[in-house]
């Protein structure tokens, strides 16, 4: 790694950098704050690369030109906040639907409504999984430093294509705005990863092909394969079907090729687990903020650990039972009324008393504030 | 000209996917028909064609032809269509909305991409209404006339779809009727042919629902007042908007050469040297 390499990054430059590196390109996007820098730079760094840009007329459409795009064979990506996000969910519901590869970046600001644009919130958390309608399995990345959002951006790509998957990647206006100093690999040391291709003959291609993974090989158009994809639900070939079994077929199937590699997909962070008693648990810029409280409460010789989930969905389920064996105390750390706590209370043995320390005034939450829970709760 | 009858044969999924949702004498298969057909006048190759189309009626027609075809959400037809164009600019890509689909809920993507003058051939498939939902007001119901939402007849005006792509940038539109079939499709094959965002309206007939709740008669009424009420757009050009009233314009009703968004595009990465000398050897694929 040369120093050459090393770069004073904002969040968004960073994740839109790690998009350049995983191969995006294709962008198609809609301004919004605090996201709009992602779609400048890839507007400017795009073409440049051969791929291409589009500023389209609103959200609705951009994601539709982003899915649009990955079923012709780009690898394509979208970043917008809360307002865009929710006018992108029945059309991300389709992208789940076809099992289109392609990356959503939400770099979440306060709401509902226009709500806080150039203040901080984590209360997407729960639209991230339960956004629009019908059942489906979504993936969602955080990331908690500039540089992480370079890999975890990166990441969002690989898994998208490997699992043929919307992937989301929620970041927030604080990360999105800040600058850090960050690494740039060299291309060779970063990892892609690229959809399954189609090697039967033409006419037995199936694009929802029943597979022991349950990950079906896409073809692009224009590549010898024709075929059709529908939102109507359908059988392996793509036609519409009424059949229950097809459709019983179908909905395993979008539910299974994530459920079973959960493992592969659903990363954590800890600290301090082992011996530690209260567990702080936060992502995100808040796992940032968490990490300070847990030093200086440590340094005051309470022994708390802190879990960060770096997958919010599929949530690290196992990971956090086995971080809550020994815990009395569990403290929730996000920047809303209370979303994740709920994965706590699902997750955590019936003697850990759960304690949400929640910020919703467009403000970080700070480390004396998690210190402070720490002190009344125990 | 090819002949007719094998040549839909060719571009149709026919064993997979017959019979299809539509009502018997229903003017989509028609419509379906004339852009097939000129597809094969034009020699055109299933492998480079890309089908879109909407929720309705009209948005089940690409489950029936040979092509790469995308059945997408109500409204975002042409959206889709974009981001494939642009991604994979050689494509022939060929939109199939409804009067709804197009231009209610889609209105805002067809007036952007006509904008954008994007080559993407849309065919808009006017049938007055709502088809698939049960026979709603559209925004091309006329005035006072009868729909399930509309039950004292239509207060709203419906808006020329023609004025709207040429005042929005579209480089092409033409309008025919189900009983105009094969001039129907020789202005497919005209916009086909044609450079940048194309329209071809096809006034058809919902007899089940329309003609039905506005005592328009059957499916052969419905066709036959197409044939009655066409009026040539050279032929219009001399009569008074009087005679005009209850007439529609047929033919190409605009046609311009402002330059197409993808080839732009392309010549920008041109311009800015990205275009990939060679393509980068196979990445590691994951096994399955
Ligand atoms: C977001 C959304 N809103 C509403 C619907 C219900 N819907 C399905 S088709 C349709 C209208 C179809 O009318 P048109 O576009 O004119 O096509 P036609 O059926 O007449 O061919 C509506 C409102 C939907 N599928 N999605
Ligand atoms: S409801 Fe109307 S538009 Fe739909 S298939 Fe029947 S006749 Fe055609």
């Amino acid at each position: 790694m040369s120093e050459n390499n090393v770069r004073l990054f904002q969040g968004n430059e960073a994740c839109s950098f790690g998009a350049l590196a995983a191969g995006v390109n294709f962008f198609g996007g809609y301004p919004i704050t605090p996201s709009t820098e992602i779609a400048e730079i890839l507007a400017r760094e795009l073409p440049k690369r051969g791929g291409h840009f589009i500023q389209m007329e609103d959200e609705i459409g951009s994601i539709a030109a982003v899915i649009g795009a990955s079923v012709a064979g780009a690898k394509a990506m979208t970043a917008t906040s809360g307002p865009g996000f929710s006018l992108m969910q029945e059309n991300l519901g389709y992208a789940f639907m076809i099992e289109a590869p392609c990356v959503v970046v939400n770099v979440q600001r306060g709401g509902p409504s226009t709500g806080l644009p150039t203040k901080v919130a984590q209360a997407d958390t729960m639209q991230a999984k339960w956004g629009s309608h019908g059942d489906y399995n979504p993936i969602v990345l955080t990331a908690s430093s500039v540089e992480d959002a370079y890999y975890k951006t990166i990441r969002a790509v690989n898994l998208s294509e490997k699992y043929r998957n919307p992937v989301i990647l929620l970041l927030d206006e604080v990360l999105g705005h800040m600058r850090e100093k960050i690494h740039i690999p060299e291309e060779d040391e970063i990892k892609i990863v690229n959809r399954l291709k189609p090697t039967v003959p033409p006419e037995w291609y199936q694009p929802f092909e029943i597979t022991p993974t349950h990950i079906s090989p896409m073809a692009g158009y224009g590549e010898g394969y024709r075929f059709h994809m529908t939102g109507l639900t359908h059988d392996p070939w793509g036609f519409p079907t009424a059949k229950s079994s097809e459709i019983k077929e179908k909905m395993d199937k979008l539910m299974l090729k994530i459920s079973q590699n959960v493992d592969d997909i659903s990363t954590y962070k800890e600290e301090f687990i082992e011996d530690s008693h209260i567990i702080v648990i936060a992502y995100g810029i808040t796992a940032r903020v968490a990490q300070q409280a847990v030093r200086i409460a440590r340094h005051k010789r309470f022994k708390v650990g802190l879990f960060q989930p770096e997958t919010l969905w599929p949530f690290p389920d196992k990971g956090l039972k086995k971080a809550l064996e020994n815990a009395n105390l569990a403290i929730v750390a996000e920047l809303n009324q209370g979303q994740m706590i709920r994965e706590v209370q699902r997750l955590a043995p019936k003697k850990t008393k759960i304690v949400g320390a929640f910020r919703y005034d467009g403000e970080l939450i700070t480390p004396d504030e998690i210190v402070n829970k720490i002190k009344e709760a125990n | 000209m090819a002949v007719a009858s094998t040549v839909v044969y060719e571009y149709l999924r026919g064993k997979k996917k017959f019979p299809h949702v539509w009502c018997p004498g229903c003017g989509i298969g028609i419509i379906m028909g004339a852009l097939l057909r000129a597809m094969a006048d034009l020699e055109i190759k299933k492998g480079d064609v890309a089908m879109i189309s909407g929720i309705g009626c009209t948005g089940r027609m690409p489950v029936y032809c040979d092509f790469h075809t995308l059945h997408t959400t109500h409204g975002r037809a042409i959206a889709f269509a974009t981001g494939i164009k642009l991604s994979k600019p050689d494509l022939k890509v060929v939109a199939i909305v409804g009067d709804g689909d197009g231009l209610a809920i889609g209105g805002n993507h067809f007036i952007h991409a006509a904008r954008r003058n994007i080559d993407i051939t849309t065919i808009l498939v006017n049938n007055k209404i709502y088809g698939m939902t049960g026979g709603q007001y559209s925004p091309t119901t006329p005035t006072g006339k009868f729909a399930t939402t509309a039950p004292y007849g239509n207060l709203e005006h419906p808006f020329d779809a023609y004025l709207l792509a040429k005042g929005a940038g579209a480089n092409f539109f033409a309008r025919s009727s189900v009983y105009h079939a094969t001039q129907l499709q020789v202005l497919i094959k005209k916009a086909l042919l044609k450079k940048g965002f194309s329209v071809v309206e096809a006034m058809s007939n919902c007899h089940t629902l329309y003609g039905r709740l506005n005592k328009e008669g059957s499916a052969v009424q419905m066709i036959n007042w197409f044939k009655d009420h066409a009026v040539n757009v050279n032929i219009a050009k001399k009569k008074t908007p009087e005679e005009l009233e209850d007439k529609f314009i047929t033919g190409v009703l605009w046609e311009d050469n402002r330059p197409e968004y993808s080839e732009q595009y392309e010549a920008l990465i041109d311009r800015l040297g990205g275009r990939k000398k060679e393509e980068k050897p196979e990445a590691e694929v994951v096994k399955q």
